[in-house]
C-alpha cells in the first residue's frame, strides 16, 4: 500500500498566501509563524527552537525514505465499559477522529529510513492525548509480532498521557500485552529503538517506551511516570522547573540521548546502522538458533 | 473517612449487645433466648443490607479497610520466610517485602506489597507505594526465582506506585517497565493475588502472572479512583464517581477475563475472619501452583503470552 492518499495531497497542496489560518503562534515565545515555514522547519519554532507536537503522519513523512505501509489501521476502538462522563466515550472518539484525522492514537507500519527497512510506530497526542487503550496496545503488539517474523528492527515514537481511563483495566492490560510482544521480539534478536517525544508518561512510559535497546528523547520533552498534575495533587510539593524533562532524565541516567529534531533522523539512521545485520547470537531461551561460531571465544581464552 | 468503617459501627454495637445478653443469660436464670434470637435476626438483616449489594465505592473502601489483612499478614502465614533485602543499587524499599519462602512445604519466592498497619508502620512502608527500588527488588527476586526454578507468588495491595520526586528522579517508569519485562518471560510459574487494592501500573508490575486471583472485595483498576478523577476531571474529590465508572470490582474483572479466580470473603469482609481468609487465599495459590508446575516451561510461557495477548485483541 502506498503513502496514504491524503498525505500525498497534503504535501502537494498549494497554500493561499493571505489565509489567517496559515499562521500559528509559538506557545513558548509567542512569535507568529507562517505554517508552511513551520512545517519546512520540522515543526520547530525558528525563533526559540520550541518543538511543536507533531502529527503522526507529518512525523512519518519527515522520517521515511518513500512509502509507508500502514498495518492495523482497520482496528477501531469499541466502548468496552460503556463509559459516559460529560459525553459518551464513542462521542469523544468521533470528535478526536475528526480533529486529528486519525483513527487512533498510534500509526504503525513498515517503511525504510536511510535505506534501513524497519517497523515504525508513531503515537499522536492529538488523539485522546495519545493514551493507550486496546487499539493502541493491539497495533503496537501486532507491529512487534510482525517485525519479529520479518527480522526487522523496530522504532517507536511515543507521545502519551498513559493508559486510557475510559477503557479501564483493558487499557492497563495493554502494558502487559505490549511488554510480552517486545520481550519476544527482543529475545529473538530484534533491535528496538524508542524515541520519547512530548509527552511520554504513565502506562506507556512504564512499558514499551522504556524497554528499548536504545532510548532516545526529543529535546525538552516531558517524560515521567506520574503526570505533573497527579504528583502535585498527591504530595502537595513544589516541583523543580526542569522536573521530568528529557534533559533531566539524561542527567539522571535514565535515557541514552537527547536530540534536537533537526538531527533526529540522521542520528536514527546511524543508530540503525550499528544494530542491523550484526552477527548476533540468538538468545536460545526459546530453543532458537545457536550462537554463531565466531561469537564464541576459543576455549583457552575463556579459561 | 472509610464508608465501610462508618457503616459497620451500628453492627458492632449490636454485636456487643448480643454478647452482653448472652453473658447475662449464662449467669441468670431468666430465659432470654427469644430476645437474643430477635437481636441476631436483626443483626443478620442489617448485615445483609450493608454487605449484600455493595457499590463499587463501598468495595474500594472495603479494600482499604483498616483491619483488612495486608501483605505482611499473608507472608506471616507462610510456613517459612527468609526475607531478602534491597535492589543492589540504591536502598531497600520497605513498601515491598520479598524473599525465599515455603508454602505447604513447597519452596517459592514470595513478594508482597505492604501498606503497614499503624501510623508508624504506614510511614515506614510508604503506605504500600513502591519506589523504583521496590520494583528493582521485584526484578531481582524474579531473576533469582528463574535462576533457581522456584515459582513466584505475589500479594498485591497498593493504591499505586510512589509518585514522589525521588521516584521520578530514579526513573519509576523504567523500573516498572523492567519488572513487567522480567515477568513476561520468566521460566517459572507466576501466581498473583490481589488482596487489597490493585492500583495502576504499580500493581500490574507484580501481577503479570499465569494465574491471577482476587479477593471478592478487592479492587483492581487502571488508576486509583482518586488518580483517575484527577486525570479525567482535574479533581481527585470525584473519586466515588470514577470508582463507579472504572469497572474495578472482582465481578467486572472476571467478566473481562482480567482475573482468573475470585476468592469469596466472609460476610462483612476479609477482616471478619482474617485467618480464614488468608488460609483460603493461600490454598487457592497452592492449587494454582499444583496446576502450573507440571507444565513445561516453554508451554507455560506460550500460555502466558496467549493469556495477555487476547485482552483487547482484534478477534477474541
Amino acid at each position: 500500500m502506498p503513502m496514504p492518499e491524503w498525505l500525498r495531497l497534503r504535501r502537494a497542496q498549494p497554500v493561499p498566501v493571505e489565509d489567517a489560518a496559515q499562521w500559528t503562534k509559538c506557545p513558548k515565545c509567542g512569535t507568529m509563524i507562517y505554517r508552511p515555514d513551520l512545517a519546512a522547519n520540522l515543526w520547530v519554532c525558528p525563533t526559540c527552537a520550541h518543538h511543536f507536537r507533531m502529527h503522526a503522519f507529518d512525523r512519518i513523512s519527515m522520517l521515511v525514505d518513500a512509502d509507508f505501509n500502514e498495518i492495523g489501521g482497520e482496528l477501531l476502538p469499541g466502548d468496552p465499559l460503556g463509559w459516559t462522563d460529560k459525553v459518551p466515550y464513542p462521542q469523544k472518539l468521533a470528535r478526536d477522529r475528526e480533529k486529528s484525522k486519525l483513527t487512533e492514537g498510534v500509526v504503525c507500519g513498515f517503511a525504510s529510513i536511510g535505506g534501513h527497512p524497519l517497523a515504525l510506530a508513531v503515537m499522536d497526542f492529538n488523539f485522546r492525548g495519545g493514551t493507550m487503550g486496546t487499539v493502541v496496545g493491539e497495533r503496537i503488539t501486532q507491529l512487534f509480532e510482525r517485525a519479529r517474523e520479518r527480522g526487522l528492527p523496530c522504532v517507536v515514537f511515543t507521545a502519551s498521557g498513559g493508559a486510557r481511563m475510559e477503557e479501564g483495566m483493558l487499557a492497563l492490560m495493554q502494558m502487559a500485552k505490549t511488554t510480552m510482544a517486545v520481550r519476544r521480539f527482543h529475545d529473538d534478536g530484534g533491535y528496538y529503538i524508542s524515541v520519547l517525544t512530548d509527552p511520554t508518561t504513565g502506562g506507556v512510559s512504564a512499558s514499551f517506551a522504556f524497554q528499548a535497546d536504545v532510548v532516545l528523547a526529543e529535546a525538552r520533552a516531558a517524560i515521567g511516570f506520574a503526570g505533573r498534575r497527579v504528583i502535585e495533587q498527591t504530595i502537595r510539593q513544589k516541583l523543580p522547573e526542569n522536573f521530568q524533562t528529557a534533559e533531566f532524565l539524561l542527567e539522571k541516567g535514565a535515557i541514552d540521548m537527547v536530540l534536537e529534531r533537526n538531527v533526529l533522523k540522521d542520528t536514527l539512521v546511524r543508530l540503525l546502522d550499528y544494530g542491523v545485520g550484526g552477527k548476533r547470537p540468538a538468545n536460545g531461551r526459546n530453543g532458537a538458533a545457536v550462537p554463531a561460531v565466531d561469537a564464541i571465544p576459543p576455549a583457552e581464552s575463556r579459561a | 473517612m472509610n464508608v465501610i468503617v462508618e457503616r459497620e459501627k451500628g453492627l458492632i454495637q449490636l454485636e456487643q449487645r448480643i454478647d452482653e445478653l448472652k453473658e447475662q443469660a449464662a449467669q441468670q436464670p431468666v430465659d432470654m433466648t427469644a430476645e437474643i434470637r430477635a437481636l441476631e435476626a436483626k443483626y443478620a438483616e442489617i448485615q445483609r443490607e450493608i454487605f449484600g449489594r455493595m457499590t463499587p465505592w463501598q468495595r474500594v473502601n472495603m479494600a482499604r479497610h483498616p483491619k483488612r489483612p495486608i501483605g505482611s499478614d499473608y507472608i506471616a502465614a507462610l510456613d517459612q520466610f527468609d526475607e531478602l533485602h534491597g535492589d543492589r543499587h540504591f536502598r531497600d524499599d520497605h513498601a515491598i517485602v520479598g524473599g525465599f519462602a515455603k508454602l505447604n512445604g513447597r519452596r517459592i519466592i514470595a513478594i508482597a506489597q505492604d501498606k503497614g498497619r499503624d501510623t508508624k508502620e504506614k510511614v515506614y512502608r510508604n503506605f504500600g507505594m513502591a519506589s523504583p527500588e521496590g520494583y528493582r527488588k521485584v526484578l531481582r527476586l524474579v531473576q533469582l526465582a528463574d535462576h533457581l526454578g522456584l515459582p513466584v507468588v505475589t500479594f498485591v495491595d497498593t493504591s499505586g506506585a510512589d509518585p514522589g520526586i525521588g521516584s521520578e528522579e530514579r526513573a519509576q517508569s523504567e523500573a516498572i517497565a523492567q519488572s513487567l519485562y522480567e515477568l513476561a518471560d520468566a521460566r517459572v510459574p507466576l501466581v498473583a493475588s490481589i488482596v487489597g487494592e490493585g492500583g495502576s501500573g504499580g500493581a500490574l508490575a507484580l501481577a503479570l502472572a499465569d494465574h491471577v486471583l482476587i479477593l471478592q472485595h478487592s479492587v483492581y483498576s487502571v488508576a486509583s479512583p482518586e488518580g483517575a478523577a484527577a486525570i479525567l476531571w482535574g479533581d481527585a474529590a470525584r473519586a466515588e464517581e470514577a470508582a463507579t465508572r472504572l469497572k474495578l470490582t472482582s465481578d467486572d474483572l472476571l467478566t473481562f477475563g482480567i482475573v482468573d479466580e475470585v476468592i469469596p470473603e466472609p460476610i462483612g469482609g476479609a477482616h471478619r475472619d482474617a485467618a480464614g481468609t488468608i488460609a483460603r487465599v493461600l490454598d487457592a495459590v497452592d492449587r494454582a501452583l499444583d496446576a502450573l508446575i507440571p507444565i513445561p516451561s516453554v508451554e507455560l510461557r506460550d500460555r502466558r503470552y496467549a493469556k495477555f495477548r487476547r485482552i483487547g485483541a482484534a478477534s477474541p
